[in-house]
């Protein structure tokens, strides 16, 4: 029976025995290392007998706390594996030269690159920022939870099912070989006929409807859910930008669902999208792709431009300067993300007046931006600066990300452009951009919230630590890539002919060891935090002398946030309210309005694994039974009308009495 | 209101009020979040009519739009649809009265007009395959056919959704959730009216006009 070959194609699709990797060593020694750490890990939980909260309080839980903490542990293990794509480039680069092929395969160092950028954009970046802006904003503006909390839970699932996805294809078959926005007709089905790209489609499409409902979900929840009193221009910076950037995600995200749903039909149904032949255009693949992907960089941005307006106005002690220009250059900045996608690709030949119109609507973008930069810089001025670690972390990136903004306008002058496409320096920019922008903003916010989320600070030295490794490594690691591009290197290339390259690329990889001490960095100091946490426990809730009403109330804030609602009266609010000796309400509580968990999300997010699964691989019965399972248990889970309790006025009494004990044994 | 009494209490001396003492309600956001998921599922749909567009006219020396679409049918198609906002209209209007089985009745006139439209666009794809256009043959072919393709698709998960509401109304009557599902499910169908109008003028009366 199991050698009848259509029983077996039709059970297995394409999937056979050589779709497993184990003639690659270095993936059998990942593959048996991820066994012994996820045993490792299982055994942990079952013999701390963990199981039963891990279910009912974190997986299932609708809390935007606990879903915004999930997000960001997602994103942190994301990183690990982004950062070891990474060195394994950095290594690679330094090894080839001189007739050596160095240690990795063409076909395998091209999956590294299309899987760092990849997991670093999609997997790591974007869950990070969602995890913020999902655990603060609701805290920021004084609601207790989110508009829609059972679709911020399928949100997060939705995202981890499209990082298991991806993960999955380190072990069972190939990733894609295409870079990572995957241009056909690279990515079609006669050049890359194997299974690499319908992993980066199927993992990106279930990642994405993620995110378009988280974005949904939080534009909903900062229009509608704000504490009375906070009008739209008393917003905390935070924030703004959020919003903005979920506006953004609202706004670009479809574009790249149905950008790659075309694809997806040219590969599985034989289409002429993006095709050579029969009418196809894959530039316009190109074009729909970018009018996604330019504004996904400030999706990115704008939320770490508001980590750093918060701790520049907390660790200065001082109002913000220039509020309503932060706003205004905020909003600009949202509007003209959308008209500069062309920039991407000059070099496609639109001429001269369109290439005038994108290179000018790019460099327009600085301005904005500069005066962003210059909020920060007259905040700190006369401001008394407490050089805590997300102040650091600032610090760094105002210098770092105005080498990098640079850079980008001159990309944007088309000429130069066309000198410059594709090369390293394009490369060393964005780098430049998006770890001194995005990347040291999530570390301030790291920092700057951990207290908050967790009850304890982390650990200063450590923070120190990684910071400094981050910062230096980062400038070993990608200013010679800026030489190297300016001497014309080409990006996406694992072997070198001209040995008097190879001294940049060693240089480059010993700044990503930097980079990888600074990780390791962070990692210490998670554990040495967690080692040390009684001493550096925050009984306050307000460790930092903070602004905002995140603030008020305690770390970790109980489940329903807020017994009573705060009322807004200025901008920066929990400030306003200890100036003027605001007291915390003692009694009178009322039971609250919760909703309850639900194991839903989970169950979805697991099933649209199997449907990506059954997708790639041609599995047709597994597909069409997933597919039928989604369908059957979301409609099965509109019929639950049941979804919603009340948190008991004593048990509010007895949480809130036991913060006053605290308080007082404080002072 | 808060604000102006506290700004009072300012002047008067005294501090404001920092904390609500009742329960504060904010206003429901489920109409605000529909709508903006409205708005982004329309971008899907701006998606396909610039692919449309774009290669729309890319027939590959295959069959051109004049060849192939067939007006009568679609002016029939197209009406079925706007029949059907028409009767949706109908079950709102009884719903308001709080009349649970009319409601029901012309949810179900609703979701046959639906039925019949996604049956004629059906028979009309199955005739252009076999007649050899179907949506491998040009690029211009490729986006019409995804581009109505995904319009019928939303009508009918908007069918299936109809037949999942009318059971939850039937079986709890017209409770306040229901009604807000039931406006939600009005906001989708007429949606896709719209939508639905622009692929009739755009792809089928320009195509035809060359």
């Amino acid at each position: 029976m199991f050698s009848d070959p259509d029983l077996l194609k039709f059970v297995f699709g394409r999937l056979t025995l050589e779709a497993i990797p184990y003639h690659e060593p270095i993936l059998v020694a990942t593959f048996i290392a991820v066994v012994i750490g996820g045993i490792g890990l299982l055994g942990l939980i079952t013999y701390y007998r963990f199981w039963g909260t891990l279910w009912r309080d974190w997986l299932t839980s609708v809390d935007h706390k606990k879903i915004g903490i999930m997000y960001v542990i997602l994103a942190l293990v994301m990183l690990l594996r982004g950062f070891a794509d990474a060195i394994m480039m950095r290594l690679q680069q330094a090894m080839a030269f001189g007739g050596s092929e160095g240690y990795l395969p063409p076909h395998h160092y091209d999956q590294i690159f299309t899987a760092h950028g990849v997991i670093m954009i999609f997997f790591m970046a974007m869950p990070f920022v969602t995890g913020l802006m999902n655990f603060v904003v609701p805290l920021q503006i004084g609601a207790r939870d989110v508009s829609f909390p059972f679709l911020n839970n399928f949100s997060f699932w939705m995202t981890t099912a499209g990082a298991i996805i991806i993960m999955l294809s380190l072990f069972v078959g190939e990733f894609a070989r295409t870079g990572w926005l995957a241009y056909p007709p690279l990515s079609g089905a006669d050049y890359s006929p194997g299974v690499g790209v319908d992993y980066y489609i199927w993992g990106l499409q279930v990642a994405g409807i993620g995110t378009t409902l988280s974005g949904i979900n939080l534009i909903a929840t900062i229009v509608k859910m704000r504490a009375p009193g906070m009008t739209m221009m008393k917003m905390p910076v935070f924030t703004w930008t959020s919003l903005c950037t979920n506006v953004l995600i609202v706004a670009t995200f479809p574009v790249l669902t149905a950008t790659l749903a075309l694809l997806t039909l040219d590969r599985y149904v034989g289409t002429n999208f993006f095709t050579n032949d029969l009418g196809g255009d894959p530039m316009m693949y190109v074009n729909l792709i970018w009018i996604w992907g330019h504004p996904e960089v400030y999706i990115l941005v704008l939320p770490a431009f508001g980590i750093f307006s918060e701790v520049v106005a907390t660790f200065c002690g001082k109002r913000l300067f220039g509020y309503a220009s932060m706003v205004y250059a905020t909003v600009v900045i949202t509007i003209l993300s959308y008209i500069v996608w062309l920039h991407h690709f000059f070099t496609m030949g639109s001429g001269a007046s369109v290439n005038a119109f994108f290179g000018i609507t790019t460099m327009i973008i600085s301005i904005p931006t500069g005066a962003k930069m210059f909020n920060w810089l007259f905040t700190m001025y006369r401001g008394r600066i407490r050089y805590e670690v997300p102040m650091l972390w600032t610090v760094g990136f105002m210098v770092t990300f105005v080498i990098g903004g640079m850079t980008g306008v001159l990309l944007a002058v088309p000429p130069a452009d066309f000198v410059l496409h594709n090369s390293l320096f394009l490369i060393a920019h964005f780098h430049n951009v998006i770890i001194g922008g995005v990347v040291f903003g999530l570390m301030a916010g790291v920092v700057y919230w951990f207290p908050k989320a967790s009850g304890f600070r982390l650990d200063p030295f450590w923070g120190k630590m990684s910071f400094w490794f981050w910062l230096t490594g980062f400038y070993f690691a990608f200013m010679p890539l800026y030489v190297l591009g300016l001497m014309g290197v080409t990006r996406r290339v694992s072997q070198f002919e001209d040995p008097s390259l190879q001294i940049w690329f060693l240089i480059a990889a010993f700044g990503a060891f930097l980079i990888a001490l600074g990780i390791l960095s962070m990692l210490v100091q998670l554990v040495v935090s967690f080692i040390r946490r009684e001493e550096l426990r925050d009984t306050t809730g307000d460790p930092w002398d903070a602004r905002t009403l995140e603030w008020s109330t305690s770390s970790p804030p109980p489940d329903y946030n807020f017994a009573f609602t705060p009322v807004v009266h200025d901008q920066d609010s929990w400030w306003d309210m200890k100036k003027r000796g605001a007291s915390r309400p003692l009694s009178g509580f009322k039971p609250i309005h919760m909703p309850r968990n639900t194991g839903t999300g989970v169950i979805l997010g697991a099933i649209s694994v199997a449907f990506a699964f059954g997708m790639i691989w041609y599995m047709w019965w597994l597909a069409g039974l997933s597919f039928l399972a989604m369908v059957a248990i979301a409609i099965g889970h509109t019929f639950n009308y049941d979804r919603d309790f009340y948190i008991p006025a004593d048990v509010v009494t007895e949480t809130e009495g036991k913060r006053t004990e605290l308080l007082a044994s404080e002072v | 209101m808060t604000e102006l009494h506290a700004d009072q209490a300012l002047q008067e001396g005294k501090a404001p009020t920092f904390y609500l003492e009742e329960e504060h309600h904010p206003e429901g956001s489920t109409m605000l979040g529909f709508w903006l998921y409205l708005m982004s599922d329309c971008l899907i749909f701006a998606v396909l009519f610039a692919t449309h567009a774009v290669v729309g006219r890319n027939y590959a020396a295959g069959p051109s739009p004049a060849d192939l679409f067939d007006l009568p049918l679609v002016a029939v198609n197209t009406s079925m649809l706007l029949f059907s906002s028409i009767t949706y209209g109908f079950a709102m209007l009884e719903m308001e009265k709080a009349k649970k089985n009319t409601t029901l009745v012309w949810m179900a006139v609703t979701a046959l007009f639906g039925i019949a439209f996604v049956g004629l666009e059906l028979y009309e794809f199955a005739h252009m395959i076999h007649e050899g256009a179907g949506p491998q043959r040009s690029a211009f072919l490729s986006s019409f056919f995804t581009l109505v393709g995904t319009h019928g698709l939303h009508v009918t998960s908007g069918i299936i959704w109809m037949f999942v509401l009318m059971a939850q109304v039937a079986k709890r009557g017209l409770i306040l959730e229901n009604k807000r599902r039931l406006m939600c499910l009005s906001m989708f169908w007429h949606f896709l009216d719209v939508v639905w109008i622009g692929v009739f003028s755009f792809v089928y009366l320009m195509g035809v006009l060359g």
